[in-house]
């Protein structure tokens, strides 16, 4: 049976979609899945040496907020200095609380696995970015490399 | 339960720890060789089942005995 291919494209710079690619990329290759993983635009910060991933419900009313905080705070309210990380923490002990592995671990067990991450060239140039910023191992590729993967992926995902 | 030459407890952990532990336990393991699992994650049911599946070590025995999830798992 040949290996199966997942190809993720990975394009968004927040510690709350940080983890689909990563959970996703980590229990594939655990399932014998060859994955691949290219980081583009916000998604960039996903291979920083050190993660500085923040929350924010600011233009999501889609999270749920502790202490039903929605009710008495407006929406304004968010945008107060320190809110963000004040909303970061609170969701970094709630995944601490409840077992789930942090990104960074995540992050390791799909470099372990031999989950290959490839930086997106372009957009690492268009935000003056330097490849000491970023972790070992990353490779830097465009579009056509993408491609030569996966065309011949049995999955592909745009996260 | 029948017997189990190795046991990892991943009680607490949450998808997709339970089953990235697993993996990386059976890699270390002789085929043949039976590793029990022990879960509290509800979603390790229907996760452990697709695991033996789509990695062809078989589910030997999965159940749950008070509020664990207990999975026996023969390496291929």
């Amino acid at each position: 049976m040949d290996e199966k291919k997942l190809a993720i494209i990975a394009t968004k710079g927040s510690l709350d979609w940080a983890y689909p690619p990563f959970i996703l990329a980590s229990t594939a290759s655990a399932l014998g899945y060859e994955t691949q993983i290219f980081f583009t635009f916000y998604g960039l910060q996903l291979l920083k040496k050190k993660l500085e991933l923040q929350v924010t419900p600011l233009g999501n009313p889609g999270m749920p907020m502790p202490m039903g905080m929605d009710k008495w705070f407006p929406i304004l309210g968010m945008t107060l200095p320190g809110m963000q990380g004040m909303m970061t923490k609170m969701m970094k002990q709630k995944m601490k609380d409840k077992g789930v592995a942090s990104v960074e671990e995540l992050r390791e067990l799909c470099q372990e696995a031999e989950v290959k991450l490839i930086a997106c060239q372009m957009t690492v140039d268009l935000f003056d970015m330097d490849s000491s910023q970023f972790i070992d191992g990353v490779e830097y590729a465009g579009a056509a490399a993408f491609f030569e993967f996966a065309g011949e992926s049995d999955i592909c995902l745009y996260i | 339960m029948a017997d189990f030459n190795q046991e990892l407890d991943a009680s607490g952990l949450n998808c997709p720890l339970p089953i990235l532990r697993a993996k990386k336990t059976l890699n270390g393991m002789e085929a043949g060789e039976v590793l029990h699992v022990i879960a509290t994650d509800p979603g390790s049911v229907k996760d452990f089942d697709a695991f033996s599946k789509q990695t062809g070590n078989e589910l030997m025995e999965s159940k749950e005995d008070g509020g664990k999830f207990h999975f026996m798992i023969k390496k291929s």
